[in-house]
């Protein structure tokens, strides 16, 4: 890890009870850099929303987090593994995390229940019947029982991305990344995932949520993180960060982005 | 905005929803819609129909009314203006078998007929499971035995006495039963990060594709016994065969390439980021899918790896067709070939064509239910 300058930086805190850090994270696309020594650490049952401009980098942290992108300074523990180039080490993390995407992601060949018991069946080698018992209930939590026969294809995008977060729930995981989880999403059809997301936020699962939704981030997070080219500029709680921003930056986008 | 201020206006009325309207039907509707819609329209209309009028009954004439159907002596045929399909009649197990031990053709049809049946029943997805596969290996087993001979009381017969239409068929079973499983490993190597495999396939892809298949089969017959010694000699129709598989092989792995392509970067993300390891993501994620996008290319490869059977007659091996020409070189029967050929053109043309609506039949199926 390439030193610092900024050696009065107070630490992160560590334990038992942190699920997720990142210490001195850096990334680069060719010459492009794109994650600027980024460090967070998420506790336990927590909640972190992060914010910000596109191209920022929110996504591209969120998406190191289970290695689809390789960060190339710095280091990321979850759940006390740390992701390095060793196989094992990356699966047995991405077994533990969940991912919802912007785009949702389903697999278009494979029913509903086909797209929830795949993982389960064949990566934790779950029992077939076991499997979609608890992929019906899972269904029940986001509301959609009656769609697992169908085919992605033939529900609404809300109804998929509620397919996505069923699917990523029956991991049974221990961390739930959303990257722009309503991004892609009808307004009509916002509010059914937030509504989804807020009761998982409060069943006490740990959360990183990349969004532009502040009332979800005013209502669940116990940690608002404002990103801008690569930087962490701006992070605390939302009473604190929406009422006194302390940053220019913070400031000017929470203007753009909550003026009408 | 003109000067009376905006004039966008939208009328709210309350419509009830009501069928659409009716199509026009009627031969007449039908003749205008089809054929006499414009002067353009009916200008091809009218040139086609002298086109028929003119050739049609001339052809009717010799294929119908003035052919021979059957003929003890091809002097019947010679006497008549018509068609000489007795020479199908008279020749119809040279053709069909080759020089297959004539009192064991019964081997022969049995084959045919296994094959024919076997492709029929994998037609209907209902019996698309792992027992499908078994049964084409255990139907491929019974070919092997009814052709070679040897046990359970059959006389042996090698491969040098195979011919016609059953080695039309296992050739091309063959072909892509093997083809099918190393264009999936070579589309695969060529998108691999591991740089050796890599080089390996896109090698074996374009060497293999840089050549005829006449070269290819010419290697495997004539040059292939120069560099090795006498003892491990491989049987000629296995030569060809595998010659075939790598041909087909190599032309269909640039097709499932385009449909691994096709795919989009979300599915592999996702399928990582449930934990899905390589080989599972591969099987379960991307493979479906990607297959089903080259199905139409696939099955073109297909019909044609059905046709290139016949090239093998240029290293001695007596496909359909070969058997055919071989058959035609009696002087009593030569000057009826184009007979023979029309009916080689019709067996041709059927399986071809079924194979066409086999794959679209497939295609309809696999989108059932589904939009993507």
């Amino acid at each position: 890890m390439r030193g610092h300058p900024d050696t009065a930086r107070p630490e992160l805190p560590s334990g038992d009870d942190v699920l997720v850090t990142l210490r001195g994270v850096n990334k680069w696309y060719g010459d492009f850099h794109v994650l600027r020594d980024i460090n967070l650490a998420v506790g336990r049952g927590e909640k972190v929303v992060v914010c910000g401009p596109s191209g920022s980098g929110k996504s591209t942290m969120i998406r190191c987090i289970n290695r689809l992108e390789e960060h190339q300074e710095g280091t990321i523990v979850v759940d006390g593994t740390e992701l390095t180039d060793d196989l094992r080490g990356i699966e047995a993390v991405r077994r533990r995390v969940g991912m919802v995407f912007q785009q949702f992601n389903l697999f278009p060949h494979l029913s509903v229940m086909d797209n929830l018991t795949l993982a389960p069946v064949y990566v934790q080698g779950e029992p077939g019947p076991e499997a979609e018992q608890r992929a019906m209930e899972t269904l029940e939590r986001v509301k959609i029982p009656d769609q697992a026969w169908k085919y992605p294809g033939q529900l609404s995008g809300g109804q998929q991305q509620r397919v996505a977060i069923a699917r990523a729930l029956m991991q049974r995981p221990k961390l739930m990344l959303f990257d722009e989880p309503t991004s892609a999403l009808d307004p009509e059809m916002i509010n059914e995932v937030l509504d989804v997301m807020v009761e998982l936020a409060e069943g006490g699962m740990t959360m990183i949520v990349v969004t532009h939704e502040m009332g979800f981030a005013r209502r669940v997070a116990d940690l608002v993180v404002f990103m801008d080219e690569g930087e962490v500029v701006e992070a605390a709680p939302p009473a604190t960060f929406f009422a006194r921003p302390e940053n220019p930056r913070t400031r000017l986008f929470l203007s753009q982005i909550l003026s009408h | 905005m003109s000067a009376r201020g905006p004039v966008s206006r939208a009328l709210a009325v309350a419509a009830p929803r009501r069928p659409p309207p009716a199509r026009r039907t009627g031969t007449r509707a039908w003749l205008r819609e089809n054929l006499f819609g414009s002067v353009h329209d009916t200008a091809l209309t009218l040139l086609a129909a002298w086109a028929l009028v003119v050739t049609l009954p001339g052809l009717l004439e010799w294929a119908v009314v003035d052919a021979v159907w059957v003929a003890e002596d091809p002097q019947q045929c010679r006497a008549a203006a018509g068609a000489c399909w007795a020479v199908v009649a008279e020749k119809h197990r040279v053709m069909l078998f080759g020089t297959f031990p004539y009192d064991q053709h019964w081997r022969g049809v049995l084959v045919i007929a296994i094959v024919i049946a076997m492709a029929v029943v994998s037609a209907f997805r209902r019996f698309w499971s792992y027992r499908l596969f078994v049964a084409w290996v255990v139907a491929m087993a019974v070919v092997l035995t009814l052709q070679l001979g040897g046990v359970l009381g059959l006389e042996p017969t090698g491969t040098h006495d195979w011919g016609g239409l059953p080695l039309t068929l296992i050739l091309f079973v063959g072909t892509v039963v093997g083809g099918l499983p190393m264009a999936v490993a070579l589309a695969l190597g060529r998108r691999s990060s591991l740089p050796v495999l890599k080089a390996l396939c896109i090698g074996v892809i374009e060497i293999t594709r840089g050549v005829p298949l006449i070269t290819v089969l010419f290697m495997a017959s004539l040059m292939f016994p120069l560099f090795v010694p006498e003892e491990l000699t491989v049987d000629k129709v296995l030569r060809a065969q595998v010659g075939m598989i790598l041909f087909f092989g190599a032309y269909a792995a640039e097709i499932v390439r385009g449909g691994l392509q096709a795919i989009p970067i979300g599915q592999y993300e996702a399928a990582d980021a449930a934990g899905l390891s390589y080989w599972q993501k591969t099987r379960k994620v991307i493979l479906p899918q990607a297959l089903r996008i080259v199905i139409p290319a696939l099955m073109n490869d297909i019909i044609r790896a059905f046709k290139n059977t016949t090239f093998v007659s240029i290293i001695g091996l007596f496909d359909v067709l070969g058997a055919t020409a071989t058959a035609l070189e009696d002087p009593l029967w030569v000057l009826y070939a184009p007979e023979a050929y029309v009916f080689i053109f019709v067996l041709y043309f059927c399986f071809c064509f079924s194979m066409s609506r086999y794959s679209e039949r497939v295609e309809r199926d696999l989108a059932r239910g589904r939009n993507f």
